[in-house]
């Protein structure tokens, strides 16, 4: 037993000292007051926590939720068909979920900036939009929401579609037949059979999409421009340009309380991957 | 409903890949704007003529060798040690760097750099960037190496402990060879994420340590560029290579 206890020191102290330590400064610091110079300084006051019921926080806050249900809720439709097809494959099932797995592997960055790449006003759909003569000036495709929750989805599809198809994997298809037996037509047994057992999946891959697209810091300021401030662009910019870090640590604890509540209230039940 | 599913997975993969195939064909495009007009190897030269872009990389290539070497003893021993006995604490902080956003993981540690510097006089560098990517590294090693431990029966532990060995022998002769390839499939991703970090990298590295995401990340601020497309081609066939290899192992 004492091994087990060496083993685990290096991750228990570096996990201690560059984890735990800073969430609990960045908790501290929401609770002091602005520095003059930035930084922090005494007294102690509850002033950067009363100042998030600011209607334009508020907003950002509520735009933040917004974008990533919406974020999450396409994921989840689109998703869905996709794990049902590779789940179905009698051939090739390997490469279709390598396929999947694909970006995971690829840069994160790189796969933002081929949007941006791809929407630009001389990127590659305006250019062929203005070739074959539908549009005749450039359009404003970068830089606005909708192009950020494009850049979500298509960051996080794949977090969505390898637990569905998990939980699709293991379902007994005798309970797909037995619906059919029993005179259900494809489509109902779809909507009152798979979807409905598929639910630890779709749970699974929900959760694992809402909480980066709420804290997301690059894609919106990539493909938003700076134009769609999201929770995690104003936690940045308080840190930097704005040097208001109680504020700033008064965001992050808000977001890691919406975070940690979703997570241990949604997955919970579901087995331990890490141990 | 067989041929609508399979007419929707064409589709879905064609979302899911083209744009990156688009991306990297243009970056032998000749012209900077998005009309083909003949292929050139132009933009790839520009890389190499760039000294910012060979300093970034080459940083990145550092912190990311040895913030793997790191993450990898410490994730795999971890992981072994929980093996052995849950720790509720260790799997929930662990748990915690998982779900932290990152923006905040990169926020939390710029403020206990910037309060340590209040006593120590140093500065932000390279080195915490490292300290960093660890942090963030370890969780996914240590996933990857419980999953194959998972697959390890508890019986050849004890086989070697019956048959003399001490419990360290019986981790360095008989476990350790047994999880190798999942060793090697954690130091793979460990790569890949501190390779690639953007969010977290930026709050931490010094004025004079700049990241190769970084640089891609401001010259794509200040719009698309063919030079950024040669870069991304390079570094996804940079990842490509990783794969194959990690497949390779996982077969052998």
């Amino acid at each position: 037993m004492k091994l087990r206890f060496w083993f685990l020191l290096p991750a228990r102290l570096w996990m201690t000292v560059l984890l735990v330590a800073p969430l609990g400064i960045v908790l501290a610091y929401s609770l002091l007051t602005r520095g003059v110079y930035g930084g922090v300084e005494r007294p102690w006051t509850i002033e950067a926590y009363q100042r998030l019921i600011d209607p334009i926080y508020l907003t950002i806050l509520l735009r933040s939720f917004a974008m990533a249900l919406a974020a999450t809720g396409l994921c989840l439709v689109f998703a869905f068909p996709a794990a049902l097809f590779i789940s179905r494959a009698t051939k090739r099932k390997n490469l279709y979920l390598q396929l999947v797995m694909l970006p995971f592997w690829t840069s994160f960055l790189v796969r933002t900036y081929a949007w941006l790449f791809l929407l630009r006003d001389t990127g590659l759909i305006n250019t062929v939009l203005q070739k074959v003569g539908i549009i005749h000036d450039p359009l404003q495709l970068l830089y606005n929401d909708g192009a950020v929750l494009l850049g979500l989805v298509y960051g996080y599809l794949p977090f969505m579609v390898l637990p569905i198809y998990a939980t699709l994997e293991r379902l007994d298809p005798a309970l797909i037949e037995a619906a059919a037996d029993l005179g259900a037509r494809p489509l109902a047994t779809l909507f009152r059979v798979i979807v409905p057992l598929s639910q630890p999946g779709i749970v699974a891959g929900s959760v694992l999409v809402f909480i980066p697209c709420l804290g997301a810091y690059l894609t919106p300021d990539l493909l938003g421009g700076g134009r769609t401030v999201l929770v995690g662009n104003l936690v940045q910019n308080q840190f930097t340009n704005a040097r208001d870090w109680p504020f700033g640590s008064a965001v992050s604890v808000l977001l890691m309380l919406l975070v940690t509540l979703l997570v241990w209230g949604l997955l919970r039940r579901e087995s331990e991957p890490l141990a | 409903m067989k041929r609508w599913l399979a007419a929707y997975a064409v589709a879905f993969f064609a979302f899911l890949h083209l744009p990156l195939l688009t991306l990297a064909i243009f970056s032998f495009n000749s012209s900077r704007f998005t009309v083909w007009e003949h292929f050139s190897f132009d933009w790839y030269r520009a890389i190499f003529r760039d000294p910012q872009l060979i300093a970034a990389t080459w940083n990145s290539v550092i912190v990311a060798l040895i913030s793997t070497v790191i993450s990898t003893v410490i994730g795999t021993l971890c992981a072994y040690g929980l093996w052995k006995r849950r720790s509720r604490l260790l799997t929930g902080t662990l748990y915690l760097s998982l779900v932290t956003p990152e923006i905040v993981t990169g926020v939390s540690l710029l403020a206990l750099f910037q309060w340590m510097f209040r006593w120590l006089h140093w500065h932000l560098g390279l080195y915490t960037v490292v300290l960093a990517h660890v942090a963030f590294s370890i969780a996914y090693v240590v996933i990857v190496i419980a999953a194959r431990l998972r697959t390890l029966s508890p019986s050849l532990e004890e086989a070697a402990m019956d048959l003399g060995a001490n419990e360290w022998q019986a981790f360095l002769y008989v476990m350790l060879p047994a999880l190798v390839p999942g060793i090697i499939a954690a130091a793979l991703l460990s790569l890949t994420v501190s390779f690639d970090d953007y969010v977290i990298t930026s709050m931490v590295a010094g004025v004079d340590s700049e990241t190769l995401p970084m640089v891609i990340y401001a010259m794509a601020r200040r719009g698309a560029s063919p030079v950024i497309n040669a870069i991304s081609a390079l570094v996804t066939i940079f990842f490509g290579c990783l794969i194959l290899i990690s497949e390779q192992v996982r077969e052998a």
